[in-house]
């Protein structure tokens, strides 16, 4: 049977845990009111019974005084007599009943001068007792008289009370501990639910992501986090092959290039062509070297944190500096270079890296406006949008664009589209700007400038750090 | 020059004292950290060429130790680690300048010379003069053959820099860090660009031309065609 497991497994969550210590918490405290409750109610029903008492042995004394003890006699019969919770006893100083509906005197009360607890049988027939209070009331004549009260209905319903309260106790110890198992089945069986698919994960289905209820409680918070952490292992797995697949290709391209060239040149003869395929061998291998530093710079940015890189700059002038480098390039190529950027004085960041990115995004602008149709002019602009949160900086060309479907595969490395494949440049660039934004908690966004491509650089103003 | 190379990698090690000997410079070897800070200690180098990653006394604490020691020869460090940080922790070290592996000779050798000339107290010069070109550093004007050659600001500090390693080869690198202070292989000719406009006030209305492209390398400004 697994139950008996089950049931100890709920008993071992934590949720069931917390439950039993909550509801145990809760007892102890809810015992100590009732407690006090009885205890209060118990000592205000006696003090007013006391209270009655008095008044009652004040007036019988008034009585005796008034009329002797032959008074006094008649009083206790009366009152005897008129079937009220009353109890009297008076006797003489032997213990002889003279008159009263008590049958004895009552030997825990004889014997206390003030008082006393005692039980009595009012009926000869029944054997059952009640229970009764009464006091001593000094009288002259050498008698004794006993002035009491019946107090077996107090009594009862004291003891009734208590009952109910410790059933409530019970209920609710019993409520608490169910509620507390139910919890824990329903929390072990999310936890479950979580279990099996990181099983499966591990298992090697990648895709697997865990179900989601909907009802955004913690649990489904933690499925989400779990879930954008295995999407973006995956995103990671992905790239990871195919960026060997590229690099394969990218890679191995210019290394048979440079082999190509050095065989060239053995074939050939004279000093002039060895040192023209020399030269050319070098250009091939120096293309190499930079790929594979982009390449490594990449890996270390997405690897790596900004603390302790960051300074602050005004990114505003960082990207005008920029584009004024590129100004000539622009120039030289017949392109206009639009630029329209304020000063943002106040901007923490890596400005190395983020000069880079800006680079980057200008030298793929320049590349592609040279592919427009010709009947335009190229126009490429540079823009800067200070926000209160973040700093966009826009780089636009009117070239052939990248149509939508691709634009999100661009980002990712050494992704060249099969148009650009044939043109020089790593396949790195937009990477690198990605990897950039992501450092500084930021977005690449490429959009259509109609015509051409628009790349949003997304930058987050960090907290001021003093 | 005498240079001292700190490199444990033999091959590499002897790659460079080979070349380095083919560009007239004479080279010494040290394959490890402690080795090469007594040699270096000697005081006769003009140099020192060390990596990061040394056995038994890395480079950067070699370097530090030597500069605590009073050692002042210039120092260029060779790195695989190429980010930012790194050249930033190297300089901040003692190191003069910092070039990331894989590296291409003549950039090595181009930043080398730069260094050797950099010990000599010639910053502190006010005029800088190649052939007819002069520059002024203190009225920030330039002429050639006395006639005033106008020019843009960052065009100024690119002659500058040019004509205070005159006759030594500039590699573009070298122009991107200290004019543009960038650390970044561009993929487009912008410096070329920057340099052919700088060429075109300078050298266009002369017989003689002083700022030579140096094949494979970078550029020089010289006295002489050669």
């Amino acid at each position: 049977m697994a139950l008996p497991e089950r049931l100890q497994r709920t008993i071992s969550t934590t949720s069931f845990r917390v439950a039993a210590i909550t509801v145990a918490a809760y007892l102890a405290f809810a015992g100590l009111v009732v407690g006090f409750l009885l205890w209060q109610t118990n000592r205000v029903m006696t003090s007013q019974v006391l209270a009655t008492l008095d008044g009652e042995a004040q007036q019988l004394r008034a009585e005796e005084q008034a009329g002797g003890t032959q008074a006094l006699v008649r009083a206790v019969e009366t009152r005897s007599s008129s079937g009220g919770p009353g109890l009297y006893f008076l006797g003489d100083a032997r213990g002889t009943k003279l008159a009263g509906n008590l049958s004895r005197l009552p030997p825990e009360v004889a014997g206390s001068p003030t008082g006393g607890v005692f039980r009595y049988s009012p009926d000869i027939a029944s054997a059952r007792e009640h229970l009764a209070v009464a006091i001593p009331v000094k009288v002259g004549g050498g008698l004794m008289l006993i002035v009491g009260r019946d107090v077996e209905d107090q009594r009862r319903f004291a003891s009734e009370m208590g009952t109910v309260y410790f059933l409530a106790l019970g209920f609710l110890t019993l409520g608490g501990l169910v509620a507390g198992i139910a919890i824990g089945r329903v929390a072990l069986r999310r936890i479950e639910t979580i279990n099996v698919a990181a099983r499966s994960i591990m298992d090697g289905d990648l895709s697997r992501r865990i179900a989601v209820t909907g009802s955004g409680d913690e649990y489904d918070a933690l499925a989400l986090n779990l879930n954008a952490m295995l999407d973006r292992i995956e995103a990671l797995m992905n790239g990871l092959r195919e960026v060997s697949d590229n690099i394969a290709h990218d890679l191995k391209t210019p290394l048979t290039r440079l082999r190509n060239a050095a065989e060239a040149a053995l074939r050939e003869t004279g000093e002039d062509a060895y040192r023209v395929g020399l030269e050319h061998t070098i250009e091939k291998a120096d293309e190499l070297i930079k790929t594979f530093n982009s390449l490594l710079l990449v890996a270390r940015l997405e690897a790596g944190a900004l603390e302790g890189n960051a300074e602050r700059f005004d990114i505003g002038r960082a990207v005008r500096d920029v584009a004024e480098l590129y100004e000539p390039v622009a120039e030289e190529r017949n392109m206009q270079l639009h630029v329209n950027v304020g000063s943002v004085p106040e901007f923490t960041g890596n400005r190395q890296l983020i000069v880079q990115a800006v680079v980057n995004l200008i030298e793929n602008a320049i590349k592609y406006s040279g592919k427009r149709q010709q009947t335009d002019d190229a126009l490429i602009s540079i823009d800067l949008k200070d926000r209160a949160d973040a700093v966009d900086i826009i780089v636009g060309d009117n070239g052939p664009g990248i149509a939508e479907e691709d634009r999100e595969r661009v980002l990712k490395r050494f992704v060249r589209l099969e148009k650009s494949r044939t043109e020089p440049g790593t396949g790195l660039g937009l990477s690198l700007v990605q990897a950039v934004a992501r450092l500084h908690g930021g977005s690449v966004r490429l959009e259509d400038n109609a015509p051409g491509l628009r790349v949003v650089l997304t930058l987050p103003r960090r907290p001021s750090e003093g | 020059m005498h240079v001292l190379v700190v490199e444990d990698d033999r091959e590499t090690a002897q790659f460079l004292q080979k070349a380095l000997k083919e560009s007239g410079h004479a080279a010494d070897l040290a394959e490890d950290g402690e080795t090469g800070q007594s040699m270096a200690e000697q005081g006769v180098y003009d140099v020192l060429i060390v990596d990061r990653m040394l056995p038994r006394l890395d480079g950067l604490s070699m370097i530090r130790e030597l500069r605590s020691r009073g050692v002042r020869t210039p120092v260029l460090i060779l790195s695989a680690l190429g980010e930012v940080d790194d050249r930033v922790k190297g300089l901040r070290a003692g190191g003069d300048d910092y070039l990331t592996k894989p590296y291409a000779y003549s950039e090595l050798l181009a930043r080398v010379e730069a260094l050797t000339r950099r010990a000599v107290p010639e910053e502190q010069e006010t005029r800088y003069v190649v052939d007819g070109l002069v520059l002024d550093r203190l009225s920030h004007r330039v002429t050639r053959d006395g006639e005033a050659i106008q020019l843009q600001p960052r065009e100024y500090r690119l002659l500058e820099y040019l004509m205070k390693h005159a006759g030594q080869v500039v590699t573009r690198t070298m122009l991107l860090e200290h004019v543009w202070d960038y650390h970044f292989d561009p993929q487009t000719n912008v410096i070329d660009v920057h340099v052919s406009r700088l060429r075109a006030k300078i050298d266009k209305n002369f017989d003689k031309p002083l700022l030579h492209t140096v094949r494979g390398a970078g550029y020089t400004i010289r006295d002489g065609s050669a």
